[in-house]
């Protein structure tokens, strides 16, 4: 890890002022990525992680606001940066994948106006040239006769091959850096598979950073070099993929991980964490997920700093499920 | 498509058919023609022989039979007052009232969309709210009062405009227009604002809605994801996604718009259909009453027509076609 990171998320805090109070989405977190790596972040619904995407991008919508911290894309603050400076960035440098691939693409528009749109407002290149590298991306993402494709709307297609258009669009001004958030959920499985393997096929070849923000722990024991555990807001665990999966430290974590379905014995009833998420507007005092923790004490009334571990892991907990406890050490900073 | 559009056709024939009949008989119940159109000295002999020519004699349902068979020949009737084809005399001032309902449909779009979309990109802005207020105003005050106060102002008080008439006229394509001409504009101008008021604000109100509502969706965030220019975000994704609900009710509301001019006309004294309409309601003269709600009736059927084809070419997910081919 000498390579200078692609992006470098220092202390992000985005808060929405609501009526009913200030949720903090995301609330304080760390994380950076190489070129190349494919950083998986995981959570609940409602743990902030599309949010943190959307704060990458500045696409945080009232009355959300990105409130604190610094989001440095190759040294650039993008929090400091003006609006059409991010605009430029946007969709050259950093491009998204949106969950729902029946809502990414406009209904009204053929597929050919929204690709050569994506390039145009970026490049000053002649229709032709566009729409050409445009029937190249959808070739590259595996859609058959894009020409014929190109010219079709988006309700012409299945929700594989919108997400795959939508894919080909994040790529079209190849960029240094993507964030996918929940690309295949919305779909089955066999298309997910190719997706994901399309996916990590274009970014180890291009040297693009991606940030695959999901639920599902097997799509990311697959893809993911690192790995980032939301809960609450709060990155609670992070590290290499195979060390957080095959020993998680964190409580939350280890729930996660032993409610996948496989894990389980046939016929036993599937383990799972009890009770639920907590509201952001009501967090409990201290460590957000202590009510939820078998292994929580008093100390969890306070809210815990985050701590260095083995194999440059990070881990926010009082009582960490230990392996080698002896080698914790508290982070300065 | 083009099974669809014979289909429709089809169905319209079936609608004008079943509206001539109530039109006709609708017509029947509204007054005795006779009573206003002979003279008071006019002796028994001649008042049986008026009634003979103007075919009032006849049972209700033979009278009607005559006007069916005459209508598929293309001829509506007589006018009881002119002697005149009650067709001709109406089409005669069709392009004053078409010329009008046109200004006012450009009016309503040329300031409704504008306005409407932004008031719905800022919704807390105060011009935004003034918008807003001005568009419950133009709902609500009646068009009749908004005019006559109109040319209170602007006539009487500012003189800027004339008040009545048409003005200079020039023959375009065989149709005498009047909005080419100073003169001729500053004639339609009062006219046309009053009549586009309504349909501007419900202009304004249907592209707030639908820029707010459009502004949430997805594909407006992986716009900006794509890092388009906020001018075309809003020019070409936004827009072409209101203009869907804006075309339908604006097309419905032109058929209205010619149909219901009755009273700017009046106010303004605008030498169109509709105040031939309301001189003819007074005069009971039948076969100009019958002849203009036929016509009407046939705009309305043509402009839903239009307002279909229209709708596909906007939205590319409605298909013209059968539901049961």
């Amino acid at each position: 890890m000498t390579q200078k990171p692609t992006l470098d998320v220092k202390d992000l805090r985005t808060y929405f002022f609501t009526k009913g109070g200030v949720a903090k989405a995301v609330d304080g977190i760390t994380f950076s990525i190489a070129p190349g790596k494919v950083l998986g972040l995981v959570g609940e619904s409602g743990s902030g992680k599309t949010v943190t995407g959307f704060s990458i991008l500045g696409l945080v919508d009232q009355p959300g606001r990105v409130v604190g911290g610094e989001i440095l894309y190759r040294g650039e603050d993008l929090n400091k940066v003006s609006a059409e400076r991010m605009r430029e960035l946007r969709g050259v440098n950093i491009s998204m994948i949106f969950q729902d691939p029946m809502m990414t693409l406009n209904p009204v528009l053929r597929i050919d106006t929204q690709m050569i749109e994506a390039i145009r407002a970026h490049e000053k290149v002649s229709k032709e040239i566009a729409r050409q590298r445009a029937r190249d991306a959808l070739g590259q993402v595996g859609i058959a006769s894009p020409d014929e494709r190109l010219r079709a709307y988006p309700h012409q297609f299945s929700g594989g091959m919108r997400q795959r258009v939508a894919i080909a669009i994040a790529l079209l001004n190849k960029p240094d850096l993507i964030v996918a958030d929940e690309p295949t959920t919305a779909l089955d499985v066999t298309i997910q598979g190719q997706i994901l393997y399309e996916v990590q096929k274009l970014c180890s070849q291009t040297g693009t950073a991606l940030i695959w923000i999901t639920h599902d722990l097997s799509v990311v024991a697959g893809l993911a070099d690192q790995i980032c555990v939301m809960y609450a807001g709060k990155i609670v665990e992070s590290g290499e993929v195979n060390a957080v999966l095959d020993n998680p430290m964190h409580p939350y974590t280890h729930g996660l991980i032993t409610s996948v379905p496989s894990k389980n014995k046939r016929g036993a009833p599937l383990s799972q964490i009890p009770g639920m998420a907590p509201s952001l507007l009501n967090l409990p005092k201290g460590c957000a997920f202590a009510p939820r923790c078998k292994w929580s004490n008093s100390n969890c009334q306070e809210q815990p700093d985050m701590r260095l571990a083995p194999e440059n892991r990070r881990l926010l907990c009082h009582n960490p499920i230990e392996y080698n406890n002896d080698n914790f050490s508290q982070e300065t900073s | 498509m083009s099974v669809f559009i014979i289909r429709r056709l089809l169905q319209s024939g079936v609608v004008v058919i079943i509206m001539s009949f109530i039109v006709f008989s609708g017509v029947f119940l509204i007054g005795d023609p006779v009573e206003i159109l002979v003279s008071d000295d006019a002796d028994q002999e001649e008042r049986e022989e008026m009634i003979k020519s103007m075919g009032l004699d006849k049972p209700f349902l033979v009278q009607y039979g005559i006007f069916v068979s005459k209508a598929l020949k293309g001829n509506l009737g007589e006018s009881f007052v002119f002697n005149e084809p009650a067709l001709l005399l109406i089409l005669d001032r069709m392009p004053a009232t078409m010329e009008l309902a046109v200004v006012s449909l450009m009016i309503a779009i040329i300031f409704g969309i504008p306005l409407g979309v932004w008031a719905g990109l800022k919704p807390e802005s105060w011009a935004s709210k003034s918008i807003m207020t001005g568009s419950i105003l133009g709902f609500s005050l009646p068009t009749f009062w908004v005019g006559i106060m109109m040319i209170l102002f602007f006539a009487v008080m500012l003189g800027w405009l004339p008040s009545t008439g048409r003005g200079d006229v020039q023959v375009i394509l065989g149709m005498p227009i009047s909005i080419f001409s100073w003169d001729g504009f500053s004639h339609v101008l009062m006219p046309a604002v009053n009549l586009a008021l309504f349909k501007l604000s419900m202009v304004i109100r249907l592209a707030r809605a639908g820029t707010r509502e459009v502004l949430h969706q997805d594909y407006i965030k992986f716009a900006k994801a794509k890092g388009l220019q906020e001018s075309r975000i809003i020019l070409v994704h936004v827009m072409k996604n209101i203009l869907i609900p804006v075309v339908t009710v604006l097309g419905l509301e032109f058929g209205g718009l010619v149909a219901f001019s009755v009273v700017t006309e009046t106010v303004f004294a605008w030498p169109g259909m509709g105040k031939l309409l309301i001189d003819s309601i007074g005069l009971l003269d039948r076969p100009i009453i019958v002849a203009y709600l036929m016509i009407i009736v046939f705009l309305f059927v043509f402009i839903n027509l239009v307002v279909d084809i229209l709708y596909s070419i906007l939205d590319p997910r409605v298909r013209l076609q059968d539901v049961k081919s």
